[in-house]
């Protein structure tokens, strides 16, 4: 006989998942005294149970691992649905169990009792309610492999305290191996060998082939193939916000994220392309724009591998569909492409293709903003500049939502897979400092980076005390421009500047709260740098501190991160730096389009955006 | 059911699928219809022919983009074990319904009686006021039955099973 609590901690020990981020509560108190004094079990005490989900979502980015959250029923439960929803829409392995009124109970609208089947049927890959505690061990190891297998995702547990409690009869209550009758995770058929052979042949005829990397490339660890099949083919590369990071923005094929905040290039390649290898992405509306105009060029054709069928044709149709496990097909592109390559004649993608994209990426740097802006105050850009010189190949980046976020999409020079992790999908503002207490516990030995906004981080601010209770370090850089700064930029460009309820400040115009008061009162160190020169020496100090460090950074209340696509438009139109509406093509010449044009062909920006016209009037 | 984003290209289509028979299945089912927006004609649901698993009949309505994602994302549920697309020309399909009608005088009984044998329906209760009868066969043939029993007399009540098929000859989409 073993109780019901002793199977789910047993689960959790032999699946090596002895890191839990969780918050106790009455239904769920006899699995937290089961843990109770058990060394090999670490709970996170968060302050809010929305933060164990994104912590619990952290960790599992930030590790690649499963990441576990708890909670109790009722209000705990309800206050992990964003957190699911949001692991859900990025594709996070999570298990989240919380517990639930006594199943005599259930249906009785008792104390503290919520459905949480209902309410998490759409946000999560499965869910389940136990009735009975000889199911315990079953469940929990089907949850877990649904979480981690195939397209990863949450999976939500509901334990009913009495299930919990039981005493479970069974021989063998936890089984070593789960078979789920038509779940098939693990893709890739016969048919998508012959698929990958009529996705070279395609390639290796384009004159200007691209690869879009989304987040699929992450989750399945193929970025090594990913890199190796590039190199071999020296084909550029353009990134979604989800897939930053899974190749080095150093390379030179590496034009960086596109989409509507993304790089001006990148959006640019992508309007050129003439054949795109799209790899585990979900062709999201923030990277298309305007469907109908997309890809580009005219009759563009479109590779589209994914290991979710459904994501296949959804919402951009697929010239050669290929449904595989990333790694599996990387693995067939790489072993096909070596064949062909000892074939001379068919050794090398289209030259002045390739001598182009390297060209324009050489020829738009990121530079550095040494002025304030318009009212004297600090502007985003000179922050991320100075992150750039900082951050070491192995940190890892969180991001808040918002134009904290874009602004660190855009500009961050990132090397690794898994050091960017920031909410996609969904788009949740609070998702950043939590997850960012996941990852530092996944990773205890490199330095977090939160970069946050005084908006989004307000969200879930009491987290500070998490930190400090748990001794975990993270570097806080709080861009303060008193403005829910996204929501006020397009106020500003599709509301004629009606502000609706987007300013944040006091009305005597002081910047509040005080973000180095606050870290402060969490017995936490905090500075504010209202000086560009002072960025660079705060983050340093932030990065030599061994505890937490919050730095508020006096922001420029109006400045919008730019280029940006105008909602619902198309890739190669967007609003730049004076607000005006600009084709792609005033920056950057067209392509040529047959050898001769390609001769002595030379890459001409027209005109660069980056920072250099930031600061100019408003044309009016 | 529901009727978001009906159009004029759209088509009704029976899909078959075989789910665990789980608490809350349907409710996964029906909840995926209703967050996609996509809309159903008909559902129905019974026991299979092995422990354990339901029979679900679904007539989805939509063009061909949509119906493809439809099967792709019930493909995707944990607990839903098999899709089929049914071809109306490569299966069977019956609809069941009861009719329930207000009888005035034995002359409107008579007439109820020719057209129940017409269709080879049945008579299954009798009051001195109403008369309930059955008929089974395809969406259509239930659909004019109605309509011309709805010519002579008032109809107090219909209850209709939803539409549910097989493949026909030896195809089929059982576990083994």
């Amino acid at each position: 006989m073993i109780k019901g609590t002793a199977i789910i901690k047993n689960v959790l020990k032999s699946t090596g998942n002895t890191t839990i981020f969780g918050y106790p509560g009455g239904a769920i108190m006899p699995f937290y005294d089961e843990i109770h004094e058990d060394a090999e079990i670490e709970n996170i005490l968060v302050r809010h149970e929305q933060s164990a989900g994104h912590a619990a979502d952290g960790f599992a980015r930030a590790s690649g691992n499963l990441g576990v959250c708890v909670t109790t029923s009722g209000p705990g439960a309800t206050n992990l649905i964003t957190a699911l929803a949001n692991a859900y829409y990025d594709s996070s392995p999570v298990l989240a169990f919380s517990g639930q009124v006594p199943t005599k109970l259930i249906g009785n609208d008792a104390f503290q009792e919520a459905d949480m089947v209902g309410s998490t049927v759409a946000l999560t890959k499965q869910n389940y309610q136990v009735k009975h505690v000889d199911d315990l061990g079953r469940v929990f190891k089907e949850a877990i492999y649904i979480a981690t297998t195939g397209r990863p995702g949450p999976v939500f547990i509901d334990l009913p305290k009495d299930v919990q409690n039981g005493e479970c009869t069974l021989p063998d209550p936890i089984p070593d191996q789960v078979e789920i009758i038509g779940y098939n995770p693990k893709v890739f058929s016969t048919g998508a060998k012959l698929q990958v052979k009529r996705a070279l042949d395609l390639i290796m005829d384009a004159r200007y082939p691209l690869v879009l990397a989304g987040g699929g490339v992450a989750l399945s660890h193929s970025n090594k193939e990913l890199e190796e099949f590039i190199n071999l083919l020296r084909i550029p590369v353009v990134y979604t916000m989800m897939g930053k990071g899974v190749l080095s923005d150093d390379h030179p094929y590496v034009l960086g994220m596109l989409g509507m905040h993304g790089r001006k290039r990148a959006n640019f390649a992508v309007s050129e392309a003439d054949v795109i290898l799209a790899l585990g992405t979900r062709f999201s509306d923030r990277i298309t724009g305007d469907l109908s105009q997309f890809p580009g060029y005219p009759d563009a054709k479109v590779i589209h591998v994914d290991i979710d069928t459904a994501e296949i044709g959804k919402n951009v149709p697929a010239d050669i569909p290929i449904v595989a496990d990333l790694k599996l097909a990387m693995e067939e592109f790489l072993r096909q492409l070596k064949k062909r390559l000892k074939n001379p004649d068919k050794n090398t993608i289209n030259s002045w293709w390739y001598r182009y994209i390297k060209e324009l990426k050489e020829s738009s740097g990121i530079p550095d903003v040494k002025i304030p802006g318009k009212t004297g105050r600090i502007v985003p850009e000179k922050v991320m500049f100075e992150l750039n010189k900082v951050i070491q190949p192995d940190d890892i980046i969180v991001t808040e939502v918002g134009q904290n976020q874009m602004y660190a999409a855009h500009y961050l020079n990132l090397r690794k897979p898994r050091t960017w992790i920031s909410s996609g999908g969904l788009g949740t503002m609070g998702f950043g400092f939590p997850a960012a207490i996941g990852a530092k516990v996944a990773k205890p030995g490199v330095e977090i980076w939160l970069c946050a906004g005084d908006g989004s981080f307000q969200m879930n601010l009491p987290e500070l005390a998490t930190v400090k209770q748990h001794d975990l370090k993270i570097n806080i850089v709080v861009l303060n421009n008193q403005y829910l700064g996204m929501v006020r930029q397009w106020q500003e460009l599709f509301f004629e500047k009606r502000y609706a309820c987007t300013n944040l400040a006091c009305k005597d115009g002081l910047y509040f709260p005080d973000f180095v008061k606050l870290a402060e009162a969490y017995g936490l160190e905090g500075m504010r740098v209202d000086k560009p020169g002072d960025v660079h020496d705060a983050l340093k100090q932030s990065m030599a501190s061994d505890e937490s460090f919050l730095i508020e950074i006096v922001a420029e209340p109006e400045s919008n991160v730019l280029p940006m696509l105008s909602p619902g438009g198309a890739l190669n139109s967007f609003y730049s730096r004076r607000r005006k509406k600009r084709s792609i093509y005033e920056w950057y010449a067209k392509l040529p389009r047959n050898e001769f044009e390609a001769k002595d062909y030379k890459v001409e920006i027209v005109e660069d955006d980056d920072v250099n016209v930031y600061f100019e009037k408003e044309e009016q | 059911m529901s009727t978001s984003k009906r159009k004029s290209s759209d088509t009704r289509v029976p899909i078959a699928l075989l789910v665990y028979d789980h608490p809350g299945v349907m409710m996964k089912v029906t909840g995926l219809f209703a967050r996609r927006g996509f809309n159903i004609a008909s559902i129905s649901v019974g026991h299979s022919e092995r422990e354990g698993f339901s029979r679900i009949t679904i007539v989805a309505e939509g063009d061909e983009a949509t119906i493809e994602q439809i099967i792709k994302q019930l493909n995707k549920l944990v607990d839903v074990v098999k899709v089929q697309h049914l071809h109306p020309d490569r299966s069977t399909m019956r609809e069941f319904a009861l009719v329930k009608v207000d009888v005035k005088d034995n002359q409107a009984r008579q007439e109820i009686m020719t057209l129940v044998e017409i269709y080879r329906g049945k008579v299954i209760d009798v009051t001195t006021k109403t008369m309930t009868v059955e008929v089974s066969g395809s969406e259509q043939k239930v659909d004019s039955f109605i309509d011309l029993l709805s010519e002579f007399v008032h109809i107090k009540e219909i209850v209709r099973s939803g539409l549910v098929a097989l493949l026909r000859g030896e195809e089929s989409i059982t576990l083994d």
